[in-house]
């Protein structure tokens, strides 16, 4: 097992180099030329020179290359035009924000989608299996900060369920003391039930729009593996040997059939990570999506680099994780591996 | 496209047109769904043709007068805060959508689909430099490098569609390598190749008309991802200028306004964007079934 997971540790690292140049080469070697940007709409050719010189955007490009790794090294990101602030701490001090957002919009997903898609398989050519067949469709096609606005309208503005969208919590809590980030977990830990329910009810929402978001790929993955494997033959001995239905489906059929529906995830993480971004301008969340975005508008490139370079990063370790966890699932990719 | 079907080894109907006609209308009678598809892709057509020209009122005329009025028989979606017609910006909004994910998809067509059969067909050198590539871009959850483009191209249209294009890029590879790939030690192959034809006159004139129609289904798959993909970059403030009418900002235009309950700014141009995605969606399946039936879900 170690050993595999060492092979697979090393296959990452030429995906990470990639990741890395990809990002430089975002701000070098693009036109426009950040010298002048950073000089501002005031400067002199004798400034903007200077600032070059300073930026070390006059030094050849492998050289500027290996700055940029040297500074990436020491976790050093670049600061914010605007705010002068690192932009590796704020992406650190943002990051618990975006992570619980998306890990509860996929835990509600999968909640939903998993048992639909099994129902779907199960019960084929029912009305839950046209129901799984029209949210596989519709789902895919909802724009994520549509869903998003439709859901504030319905449950904020006609029935008052929700509270306004204005961030992590209302304006009458306070957040709680900090241990893991995610207020859920430490609003419980500081036993403080009331910011547990305030910032819950702040969550519901983008969670739910990114669940929806999520829902189709997941349950039309989840459907097709499970009909699959239903038609098996070691399913078909199963039913032979007289088990019964529950034990059939859910430990013989549906571990089978995790596979394929762990392989979709690398897939939804992509979607989710950057649904994550136009969830997060629909309410206010004070994640790492708003941060980059409040850049960009401003033009300020350090944080959305800092940004573009974070996402990837998790995104990699997510799909690593993802790996990782088919050995646990199916023992015959462990031994192959 | 189905003159492009030359009869290979593995495509079954031999008397080409009329067959295929033919089992188009099977398709659409037996999944109803892909007629309605294909008349929403007409009436979208339509909007992106001739909307301009027929709808009642300037998109871009302001009157503050009848600002922030739910729909009426005058404003059939109403207005939004500034007094525009929310009906007449929406209809002309199509063809800026459209052209947006028509411009994209043709980019990363001709370049995807040109290097990843490149890359099937030669294999070596040009597979694992092409294969890095898209594995480099599928590092990144999409929608983040789109972003990242577009900021360090610059904040137009044109980088949008660039950025679209080049998220796209590693779907194109994939599939056109690996349909020039099982073909490329194909019969017919071997015969153009025994007949004195150069490897890239080869991977012009037999591999690549031979998966085109693969790559149609790819193309209207990938239609409802880029104007999707679009319409979210705009929605953040990318690309696209206010006034300029477009789904995506519109959305975000009428996005502060559905808390005091004007719902109706965001929601239609919001529905145009479903409903076109939806559509390229349904045709990308339809046509998945008529041109490779083994794949039907």
């Amino acid at each position: 097992m170690l050993a595999t997971l060492g092979k697979r540790l090393v296959t990452v690292i030429p995906t990470l180099i990639g990741v890395i140049i990809v990002t430089f080469l975002l701000t070098r070697v693009l036109p426009g030329d950040p010298a002048v940007y950073f000089a501002g709409p005031a400067a002199t050719p004798e400034s903007i020179a200077e600032i070059r010189k300073s930026l070390g955007l006059d030094r050849p490009l492998p050289e500027q290359f290996a700055h940029y790794v040297n500074d990436l090294a020491h976790g050093n990101f670049g600061s914010s035009l605007s705010t002068g602030r690192p932009v590796a701490t704020e992406i650190t001090s943002r990051l618990p924000a975006s992570a619980e957002l998306t890990l509860v919009g996929l835990i509600l997903s999968l909640a939903i989608a998993v048992p639909l898609g099994i129902l779907a398989a199960v019960k084929q050519g029912s009305w839950i299996d046209h129901a799984c067949r029209i949210v596989a469709t519709g789902g895919v096609s909802l724009p994520v900060f549509f869903t998003g606005l439709l859901l504030v309208y319905a449950f904020y503005y006609l029935l008052g369920w929700a509270p306004a969208p204005i961030g992590r919590l209302d304006a009458f809590s306070s957040a709680p003391a900090q241990v893991t980030g995610f207020y859920l977990i430490d609003s419980l830990i500081a036993l403080d039930f009331e910011t547990f329910r305030a910032s819950l009810s702040q969550l519901i929402l983008p969670a739910f729009t990114l669940g929806i978001f999520s829902l189709a790929p997941i349950a039309r993955m989840t459907r097709a593996s499970m009909l699959a494997v239903l038609a098996s033959d070691f399913v078909r001995t199963a039913r032979a040997s007289g088990l019964n239905d529950r034990t059939v489906i859910i430990t013989y059929a549906f571990r089978n059939a995790m596979l394929p529906v762990v392989t979709t995830l690398g897939m939804v993480f992509s979607f989710l990570l950057g649904a994550n971004v136009l969830v997060e301008k629909v309410f206010a969340w004070p994640g790492i999506g708003s941060y980059a975005v409040e850049a960009l508008l401003q033009s300020d490139f350090a944080p959305v680099q800092g940004f573009v370079l974070a996402m990837a990063v998790l995104y990699v370790t997510l799909n690593l994780l993802i790996d990782i966890m088919y050995g646990v699932i199916d023992p015959r990719v462990r031994l192959e591996g | 496209m189905s003159d492009l079907t030359l009869p290979t080894q593995e495509a079954p109907p031999p008397s080409g047109l009329a067959a295929m006609v033919k089992h188009a209308r099977y398709v659409i009678g037996e999944n109803p769904i892909t007629g309605l598809a294909f008349a929403l892709f007409v009436l979208i057509m339509l909007a992106a043709l001739i909307g301009p020209t027929i709808v009642p009122h300037d998109p871009l005329a302001s009157d503050t007068a009848v600002a922030l009025k739910p729909p009426t028989a005058a404003h059939w979606f109403g207005t939004d805060q500034l007094g525009r017609d929310v009906f007449s910006r929406v209809v002309v909004a199509t063809r800026l959508d459209f052209i947006i994910a028509v411009f994209s998809v043709a980019l990363v067509f001709l370049i995807g689909g040109l290097a990843g059969v490149a890359a099937g067909f030669f294999g070596g050198w040009t597979d694992r430099i092409v294969s890095r590539i898209a594995d480099t871009i599928m590092a990144f959850p999409l929608f983040v490098l789109a972003m990242g483009i577009v900021a360090a191209l610059g904040n137009t249209v044109t980088n949008i569609v660039i950025a679209t294009a080049i998220v796209n890029f590693p779907l194109y590879v994939r599939v056109a390598r690996a349909e020039a790939n099982v073909r490329r030690e194909a019969g017919f192959v071997q015969a153009a190749r025994l007949s004195g034809n150069g490897e890239f006159r080869i991977l012009l004139s037999q591999i690549l008309p031979n998966i085109m129609p693969i790559m149609m289904v790819q193309i209207s798959l990938t239609m409802g991802y880029a104007i999707l993909n679009a319409a979210g970059l705009s929605f953040i403030g990318l690309g696209v200028k206010p006034p300029m009418p477009e789904w995506g900002i519109m959305v975000a235009e009428g996005a502060t306004n559905i808390i005091s309950g004007e719902w109706w700014i965001a929601l239609f141009p919001g529905l145009a964007l479903m409903i076109a995605v939806f559509c390229f969606n349904l045709l990308g399946d339809g046509l998945r079934d008529i041109v490779d039936p083994q794949r039907r879900t």
